[in-house]
């Protein structure tokens, strides 16, 4: 195959990948987000301390975040074509993108809200301020950087799965790769695939440690951080933060583009870290 | 001010009870400094807590400034709304300041002013005033982190007085501070106790907090306070533990047999009176002085002997008579003949 003849194929599968990962993310932030926060909330010793909740809340993300994705994938065909009344094309494949990513996002927001000062929450709490003011003023801020990290983790998750659901009529890389790459042996459009995807992981990489980092204050964990670490501590200028966490233990894992491992093995696990 | 009556706390850990307050009925009067000390685990912290219903009281009442908080119950550990007003006029410093490091420091300050409900132009204005009150107006622009730990409880202390309270909460708002600084923050503490007339409720560790700021103090023991007052008074009272930790004078020595040991205690006045050469040359006796400590308590000078007399007590009366019209405090610590017998 000629430049000439993979651009335009490319072109639209790029397309149809960002749209459903875009959509999937966006589901992500919309209900990963609340469900993160309200595990925080409900557990014990939380602000809203609600076993039955909480319990349920876990349960949900748990299986969400256990079942292999093409599992998830299959299982929701019927769910698929009842949303957007079709169980082929990116539409199709949002929807399932969009139910997986939602739970891994949420634990990844459960880990970040959980490692606010507790002392924080009691401070917003002495002034008078209501649960819904602790929430809005000290855990989404003071996690603000974690949760980036948070998201730029789902979203490269997210770019795997799509690639997984492209191969199975889902659109996208992932079907492009498929059928040319696979099963016509177009072995130079298959670098081509790979390269643009390493390309499109490394960009949301960095974006996102450049979102982060924009966002922690100084002084916050001074955790390893890749793309800092060649930088002198001691600058201090007023706007300028040079310290910061892209995830909650050192830096960002990365999944990479051929699918994470379905439980999300290459994510911090929760709660363990005090 | 704030009175506790009766107030009872009790957790429970893995089904067993653990009774953090026993009953402390507390007293703290408008316009004091009222310190709380106590060893570690006494109850101080929960107490605090307590008085702003951060930790909900088992039994007993709380009342700040006429308004009886542990009425305004909320449902279980939240706030209800009537709750949270009352805490608005509550301010409360931590020991690890607790500030917002995504903030800086003028936010930090705002954040009370924006639970509070004022409008945009009206925080930055009490914000500002706020900040020159501390000292720290030209820091408003940095983070926390850039701060010093000093700095860092000037701002905790300006963000607790942005809703204009009249009672000042602060649980060991000194400790993670080196000497130095704690002076620094104590004498803003004491200043603004002055000047706001704000009623100031500390718990602290250090004997120094206490004698260095407080018009009155109490002493807390598994639960309990087992003294309160204020602390002339208390440094006044015979057989006080708080006395002694103010003004330590060691451990009985064991001593010998045939000899009466007394704790004098002497107010500013007299403490430059020499009474101890005038007892030896008036009555002839030989004493010896075991041990002595002066402090400078709410600006006036207190202090404490400790000296030996030859004989029993029962010959000693005329000396110690002599002691006591001087207008010193004379306790015997030790009648070692008596305690002999
Ligand atoms: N949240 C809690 N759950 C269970 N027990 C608690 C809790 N908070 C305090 N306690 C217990 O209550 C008692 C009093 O604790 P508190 O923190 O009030 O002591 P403290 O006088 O402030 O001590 P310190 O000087 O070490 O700060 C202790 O025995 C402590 O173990
Ligand atoms: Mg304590």
């Amino acid at each position: 195959m000629t430049w000439a003849e993979m651009q335009p194929l490319l072109l639209t599968a790029t397309r149809e990948t960002l749209s459903m990962v875009g959509t999937a993310t966006l589901v992500a932030l919309l209900a990963g987000l609340p469900a993160g926060v309200l595990l925080v909330l409900t557990d014990r010793g939380g602000l809203l301390q609600n076993r039955p909740v909480n319990r349920v809340l876990g349960a949900v993300v748990n299986v969400g975040r256990s079942l292999p994705f093409i599992v998830l994938m299959l299982a929701l065909t019927q769910f698929t074509k009842w949303v957007v009344g079709t169980s082929l094309g990116w539409q199709a494949a949002s929807v399932p993108l969009a139910v997986g990513a939602v739970p891994f996002f949420a634990r990844l927001v459960e880990t970040a809200v959980r490692e606010v000062d507790g002392g924080l929450v009691e401070a917003v709490q002495a002034m008078g301020g209501s649960t819904w003011t602790a929430v809005r003023k000290v855990l989404v801020p003071e996690a603000l950087p974690s949760l980036v990290a948070g998201l730029t983790t789902t979203v490269i998750a997210v770019v795997g799965y799509s690639a997984m659901a492209g191969a199975v009529g889902g659109g996208g890389l992932g079907n492009l790769a498929y059928t040319y790459g696979y099963m016509r042996f177009e072995t130079d459009f298959m670098t081509v695939i790979v390269v643009e995807l390493v390309l499109l992981v490394a960009l949301v990489q960095a974006l996102g440690d450049l979102a982060a980092r924009a966002l922690a204050h100084r002084g916050r964990g001074s955790g390893p951080v890749r793309l800092l670490r060649r930088r002198p501590a001691a600058v201090r200028t007023a706007r300028a933060p040079h310290a910061v966490r892209t995830a909650p233990r050192g830096g960002t894992p990365d999944p990479g583009p051929a699918g994470p491992s379905e439980d999300g093995g290459a994510v911090p696990e929760p709660a363990a870290s005090h | 001010m704030i009175t506790t009556a009766d107030l009872r706390k009790t957790y429970r850990v893995r089904g067993r009870d653990v009774t953090a307050l026993d009953g402390v009925d507390l007293h703290v009067q408008e316009g004091e400094v009222y310190g709380v000390v106590g060893t570690s685990g006494a109850g101080k912290s929960t107490l605090v807590r307590c008085v702003n219903m951060l930790e909900r009281p088992t039994s007993g009442t709380v009342t700040v400034d006429g308004l009886e908080l542990t009425a305004l119950a909320g449902r279980g550990p939240r706030a209800g709304r009537g709750l949270r007003a009352a805490r608005r006029s509550i301010g409360m410093v931590f020991q690890h300041f607790n500030l917002l490091s995504s903030r800086t420091v003028r936010d930090n300050v705002e954040l009370p002013l924006e639970i509070m409900g004022l409008d945009r132009t009206e925080r930055r204005r009490r914000a500002g005033d706020l900040l020159d009150l501390v000292g720290l107006a030209d820091k408003a622009g940095a983070y926390p982190a850039q701060l010093s730990g000093g700095q860092k409880q000037r701002v905790g202390i300006a963000r607790a007085l942005a809703g204009d309270p009249k009672v000042l909460l602060s649980d060991e708002a000194t400790s993670a501070l080196d000497p130095e600084t704690t002076r620094s923050i104590l004498e803003l503490l004491r200043d603004l106790n002055r000047r706001l007339g704000l009623t100031v409720l500390l718990i602290t560790h250090e004997m120094d907090v206490i004698t260095s700021v407080c018009d009155s103090a109490a002493l807390m023991r598994g639960g309990r306070i087992t003294e309160s007052g204020r602390l002339a008074d208390l440094l006044a009272t015979p057989g006080s533990e708080l006395a002694r930790a103010v003004l330590p004078l060691g451990d009985l020595p064991a001593g010998r047999p045939d000899a009466t040991v007394l704790d004098i205690t002497f107010p500013g006045e007299t403490a430059a009176r020499p009474f101890v050469s005038q007892l030896a040359r008036t009555h002839h006796v030989d004493l010896s002085i075991l041990g002595a400590a002066v402090e400078t308590v709410g600006g006036r000078q207190i202090g404490r002997m400790r000296i030996e007399l030859p004989g029993r007590h029962d010959e000693n009366a005329v000396p110690i008579g002599y002691l006591r019209e001087q207008g010193l405090l004379v306790d015997v610590v030790t009648d070692r003949t008596e305690d002999a017998a």
